[in-house]
């Protein structure tokens, strides 16, 4: 097997057993990039020659008997994560010719441990999308199928995983943005407890909701990297000072004495019949492997995009009222008035759905709507919040579809946003609630498009995600699965 | 759930942004499709209940007033697309 397929785990034990080095897994896994970015295109930025570097400089790490666990291994970072040096673009045209003077904390945390960073992958604008087709450089293709969506907004860290030009990546998630495009790359995702992770250095989208986390081949990779990541930052107001469990003992076979809850609302109108067969076959796999299954209900489930299409593009609009033209950015130098230098900056550098978001949050927000809008829309949250405590009062781990169907074809819902919004209405509550969500692969469609299975689980029990995401891939057997490209 | 091309004018001046005639058009009919979907939310009688704006209960984050490395004038500075070594310019405000 090529090395630039192999995991994380796979790939430490041949470094540890002295078989390859950072510099060779990292040029295997550039040489993969040279074979199929020009199909894929998962990547804004490549990083080759630093890359290279910081994987000599783990070679030297591991030969002093340092580094952690992610020691010369290739990671891509999705844009919106600031990188030292590198540019970062948040998929946007006003982000054109960024240049972080700063790393993200995340980013910090991945080079102590000797992290090799290969690029910066693809993403809708600012994080707004569910295809990845709202990127000024490009819309990447999905590896399984190139001629439909990878998922967004994360699709470039989906993509770039489940085409092995990188080993695992960085995704964020504000409403789905790991869970759905790791469902249709066929990879997995999880999106952190709110807190879990610092945020420090994320460009912010809708900071009550937004997390990072990791898409990854399997799942102790995505302990690894979770261990990597997670913890109390300073730096971060948002971030929780809870103690960070070892992820990776998580991963233990059987789920004797754990209950399953499966919400009926999730398999309502509108799933697509493939993927309720293959979520439903997993929900078996794990009753097989001794959880106890039970019917739940979470009833606002139904109203989580309506609340979601309030309070995300109200955040938004207040966030990226920074971007005016002046500090860094896209400017518009012939503007003659303050003014008219934000607006024309501003409307140069944003796309379409980022504008379309503004308007709805400035609207949402603006003198005589704020009852109507943003005040209801927080009331709803509460009602989702209530939900889940009450659905965890009776189960350890919720179980159901990340996405109603699989993924849809590039440009086939190109002039309908609210359809594009809909598909995000199983993913949502999570971020509305802040408990951690994970997709977990599960199986294929007749067409041959990946189809992940979703597990949510109560604030900082991404250890039982783990656990139960671990049996599901033991018994299921479809990691190891390859995209022909 | 009707938003005309003036009211999206207006909310688009308030954001700072610029939209040509037709631009404001498509926001328009579009804004009036999301807003009317999120119109869902009435169906719930929300009054007794306590929006949520945070998820976890966080309190104010104190920190030590100590110095502590940050950017360089330089480094705040090298980004923006009009300086003069010393401060970011902008036209005239005055």
């Amino acid at each position: 097997m090529e090395l630039s397929a192999l995991t994380i785990h796979e790939t430490q034990e041949l470094l540890t057993k002295g078989e390859t080095s950072s510099v060779e897994v990292t040029t295997a896994v550039f040489a993969r990039m040279t074979a199929v970015e020009p199909k894929v295109a998962a990547y804004i930025t490549e990083n080759r020659d630093q890359a290279l570097n910081q994987a000599a400089d783990a070679d030297a790490m591991r030969s002093r008997g340092e580094g952690g666990a992610l020691c010369g291994i290739p990671l891509a970072i999705k844009d919106v994560i600031c990188t030292k040096g590198l540019r970062t673009t948040a998929g946007s045209r006003i982000l054109e010719n960024f240049i972080p003077p700063y790393d993200a904390t995340v980013m910090e945390k991945l080079q102590g441990q000797g992290a090799v960073c290969v690029g910066k992958a693809s993403m809708d604008e600012f994080a707004m999308g569910s295809g990845n087709e709202n990127c000024f450089y490009g819309t990447p293709h999905n590896p399984w199928h190139l001629d439909h969506i990878c998922g967004g907004s994360s699709g470039g860290s989906a993509a770039a995983v489940a085409a092995d030009e990188c080993m695992a990546s960085l995704g964020s998630d504000t409403g789905g943005s790991i869970r759905q495009p790791a469902s249709h790359c066929g990879m997995v995702g999880i999106k952190p407890t709110y807190g879990r992770v610092s945020r420090f250095g994320l460009l912010a989208f809708a900071s009550s909701l937004d997390q990072i986390g990791p898409i990854t081949k399997d799942v102790r990779d995505a302990a690894l990297m979770l261990n990597a990541i997670s913890g109390y930052d300073p730096r971060d107001s948002t971030s929780a000072q809870v103690d960070t469990p070892d992820y990776t003992k998580a991963l233990v076979a059987g789920l004797a004495g754990l209950t399953v809850g499966v919400p009926e609302e999730y398999f309502g109108a509108g799933l697509d019949p493939e993927v309720e067969k293959v979520v439903r076959h997993g929900i078996d796999q794990l009753k097989a492997a001794g959880a106890q299954v039970k019917a739940v209900s979470l009833p606002h489930t139904e109203y989580g995009v309506a609340a979601y299409y309030i309070i995300a593009p109200a955040e938004a609009s207040s966030n990226l009222a920074r971007y005016d033209g002046v500090r860094y950015g896209r400017r518009d130098m012939a503007a003659d008035s303050l003014i008219d230098l934000y607006k024309r900056s501003r409307s140069q550098g944003f796309g379409d759905e980022v504008k379309r978001r503004i308007l709805i949050g400035t609207y949402a927000l603006s003198s005589g709507y704020y009852d109507a809008y943003y005040k209801k829309a927080s009331q709803v949250r509460t009602l989702i919040v209530e939900d889940y405590k009450r659905a965890f009062s009776q189960c350890d781990v919720l179980v159901s579809p990340v996405t109603p169907t699989p993924a849809w074809k590039i440009g086939e819902k190109a002039s309908d946003p609210l359809s594009v919004y809909l598909s995000d209405l199983l993913t949502i509550p999570a971020n509305l609630a802040g408990v951690p969500g994970m997709s977990v692969p599960c199986g294929f469609s007749a067409a041959g498009l990946p189809i992940g299975l979703q597990l949510q689980g109560s604030h900082f029990r991404e250890e039982t995600l783990l656990k139960v995401a671990y049996n599901l891939e033991q018994r299921l057997g479809v990691v190891g699965r390859k995209p022909v490209l | 759930m009707n938003i005309s091309k003036e009211e999206v004018l207006k909310v688009a001046n308030l954001a700072r942004l610029e939209l040509s005639q037709e631009e404001a058009e498509n926001m328009a009919e579009q804004l009036a499709t999301i807003l009317g979907y999120v119109a869902k939310m009435d169906e719930i009688d929300c009054r007794d209940i306590a929006p949520t704006t945070h998820v976890l209960a966080i309190e104010n984050a104190f920190r030590d007033d100590v110095m502590k490395p940050s950017l360089s004038q330089a480094e705040a500075l090298a980004n923006a697309p009009l300086h003069n070594d010393e401060a970011f310019i902008v036209p005239r405000i005055i």
